[in-house]
């Protein structure tokens, strides 16, 4: 009857938003007065999940899971699901979490609610509140199944510390053949991604060319921050795709998003409204942005950006 | 090869999103509706496949008699035909079902759906679809070639892209990297003439359940006043970040 989540891993270390997630199931347990039990894919160390008020931990040891596997990985979290007689099973809104929740909706015959961003309102019917329309809205949904899957939006419930056991048991479900395979996987890993930032530095059209871009990584590298940019940005190929950010690119909710000559066209603000704290930089006192952001610097962006680089590196220097 | 494209009837990206019926619908009022961008993407690689390697393509979307100006959108842009399956879009999995029907009726190989939709945002109907067919899935779909029954497939994941290997049947969530925008068609005149003579096959749904139900909507609360910092003063942008936001 416990709540179950899926607490994802990278390397074997667990991703930021699987203590979010641990967080919130922990919420869920509560309000149905039940217990937390996790399940983890390769994970070394999970005594960590013991700080997000996670009671259980099924322990997936497997190298036939080494690769993330959308099939593979939902049926393994469907056969967890069944054994712990699971009514709620918590997922993230990684990229992953995304791609095999709903074939483990199909799998568990469980009504599914993606982006969510609160603890449910009532336990029954069991209603949450989502984003609809690229965050230019909320949508009360309720999930009117026996089994039901929560996804959870990033950042939107935070880290809650709870002291659990997080008692480990080995669990070995059977890895079905998937028919998709992975045949390489290429990532920048040395760099911060937009998924995982906390800071994410964005610029657009403004900047001119893509040559004009060494500063804006250079600030992102003071912040440890993700680079972006606005849509025009990557369509001209002055930054890859896998950059672009708004209604039809990524979406955001990073902490603080610095967005640099973007003018703040509504497609580009429904993508990184979910971020917390808006800086813009911008010489057009009436560029859309000054509407949407928190702090706004009128200016160009020339001056302004290597100005900032340095003041944040006294900073840094000082808050060593 | 037949392929089938899912097309999602949504508000123009420029719309002004209101509630009425005390905030339980969308008010569609002055909205413009447009083909879902994810699914325009989709679409034109459809186009690809039918020119370069002559594949069938048919849309499909499930909704009511208002979504068929976006379906002729879609035959004036080169869809051989269109289906509507006669029913309002209540969620994800009930979308699903319906689909997986006209995709078993059909005997469709590829299907080609958005990662998401931008008014509903589920990213659940492509997945669902896969799981209720038995098909294979592919989502966040940048790259697509297919030989046969093989597929080489490019997904965009958390910091860079995959490359996997796979087979029809085969369900996929695209996204922009399908084609590029430059790719995009507009349909043009001989397209939209051409549009009113093909096929609008208007289905009657076999009423699949749905799991979810939407109680009402919400509007963010408006946003606070911005506070501006002179370009000669960073510092204080600096020192409001680390102690008023506390995100630095
Ligand atoms: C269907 C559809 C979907 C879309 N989806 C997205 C999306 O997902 N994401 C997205 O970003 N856009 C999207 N767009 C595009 C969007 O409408 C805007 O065109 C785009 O966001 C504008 O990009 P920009 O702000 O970089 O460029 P511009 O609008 O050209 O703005 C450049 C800004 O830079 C400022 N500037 C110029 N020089 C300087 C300087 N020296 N210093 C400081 N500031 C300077 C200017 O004042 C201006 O405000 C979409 C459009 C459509 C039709
Ligand atoms: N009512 C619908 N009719 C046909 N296809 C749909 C419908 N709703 C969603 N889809 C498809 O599923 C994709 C993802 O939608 P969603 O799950 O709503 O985010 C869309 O890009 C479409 O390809």
């Amino acid at each position: 009857m416990s709540v179950l989540v899926y607490t994802e891993s990278e390397q074997g270390k667990f991703k930021k938003v699987a203590l979010e997630v641990a967080s919130y199931a922990k919420a869920v347990a509560d309000q149905m007065g039940t217990s937390v039990t996790a399940i983890t894919i390769n994970a070394d160390d999970i005594s960590e999940l013991g700080n997000y008020g996670v009671d259980k931990v099924l322990k997936v040891n497997s190298s036939d899971l080494e690769k993330f596997n959308a099939n593979s990985y939902a049926n393994v979290i469907k056969q967890a699901a069944e054994k712990e007689d699971t009514k709620v099973v918590i997922v993230s809104s990684s990229a992953d979490s995304k791609y095999l929740a709903p074939l483990l909706a199909v799998g568990l015959e469980a009504g599914y609610a993606s982006n969510v961003v609160e603890a449910p309102s009532s336990a029954s019917p069991f209603t949450v509140k989502r984003t609809a329309f690229t965050n230019k809205a909320f949508n009360m949904t309720t999930i009117d199944t026996d089994v039901k899957i929560v996804g959870v939006s990033k950042n939107a419930f935070g880290l809650k510390e709870h002291k659990a056991d997080a008692a480990a048991e080995d669990f070995s479900p059977s890895v079905p053949e998937s028919g998709v395979h992975v045949e390489s996987i290429d990532v920048a890993t040395d760099k911060v991604t937009i998924a995982d930032a906390e800071i994410v530095v964005s610029a657009g059209r403004g900047l001119k060319g893509p040559e004009n871009w060494g500063m804006i990584e250079e600030l992102a590298d003071v912040l440890g921050a993700a680079t972006a940019c606005s849509k025009p940005v990557s369509d001209l190929g002055w930054r890859p795709h896998g950059e672009h950010v708004g209604q039809t690119g990524k979406p955001v909710a990073s902490n603080l998003y610095i967005a640099i000559g973007i003018s703040g066209a509504i497609q580009h603000l429904a993508g990184i409204n979910a971020s917390k704290v808006k800086v813009v930089i911008n010489n057009d006192p009436e560029a859309p942005f000054f509407k949407a952001a928190d702090y706004g610097v009128i200016g160009d962006a020339f001056e302004i950006v290597p100005a900032l680089i340095e003041k944040l590196k006294t900073f840094k220097a000082q808050n060593a | 090869m037949k392929i089938l494209v899912c097309i999602s009837h949504v508000p123009d990206t420029t719309s002004k999103i209101n509630f009425t019926d005390d905030n339980t619908k969308f008010d569609t009022n002055g909205v413009q509706f447009v083909i879902n961008p994810n699914d325009e993407f989709g679409l034109t690689r459809a186009m690809w496949f039918k020119e370069k390697q002559g594949a069938s393509v048919d849309v499909v979307t499930v909704g009511g008699p208002e979504t068929e100006p976006t379906l002729r959108k879609a035959l004036a842009i080169g869809a051989d035909s269109a289906i509507r399956v006669n029913s309002e879009a209540k969620d994800g999995y009930q979308v699903a079902k319906e689909l997986a029907k006209v995709v078993k009726d059909g005997g469709y190989d590829l299907i080609i759906a958005g990662r998401e939709s931008i008014d509903y945002n589920g990213g659940m109907v492509p997945g669902m679809l896969a799981a209720l067919i038995d098909a294979n899935f592919v989502t966040n779909c940048i790259n697509l070639e297919i030989d046969g029954d093989n597929v080489k497939a490019m997904r965009e994941i958390d910091g860079g892209k995959e490359t996997v290997s796979t087979s029809l049947p085969l369900v996929i969530g695209g996204q922009k990297g399908l084609v590029e925008e430059s790719d995009l068609r507009i349909p043009n005149m001989r397209g939209i003439m051409m549009a009113r003579k093909k096929p609008m096959n208007v289905l009657e749904p076999s009423n699949a359940e749905t799991e979810t139900a939407s109680v009402k909507f919400e509007k963010p609360e408006p946003k606070g006043q911005i506070t501006l910092v002179d370009a000669d003063n960073l510092d204080q942008l600096v020192d409001l970040l680390h102690n008023e936001a506390k995100v630095i």
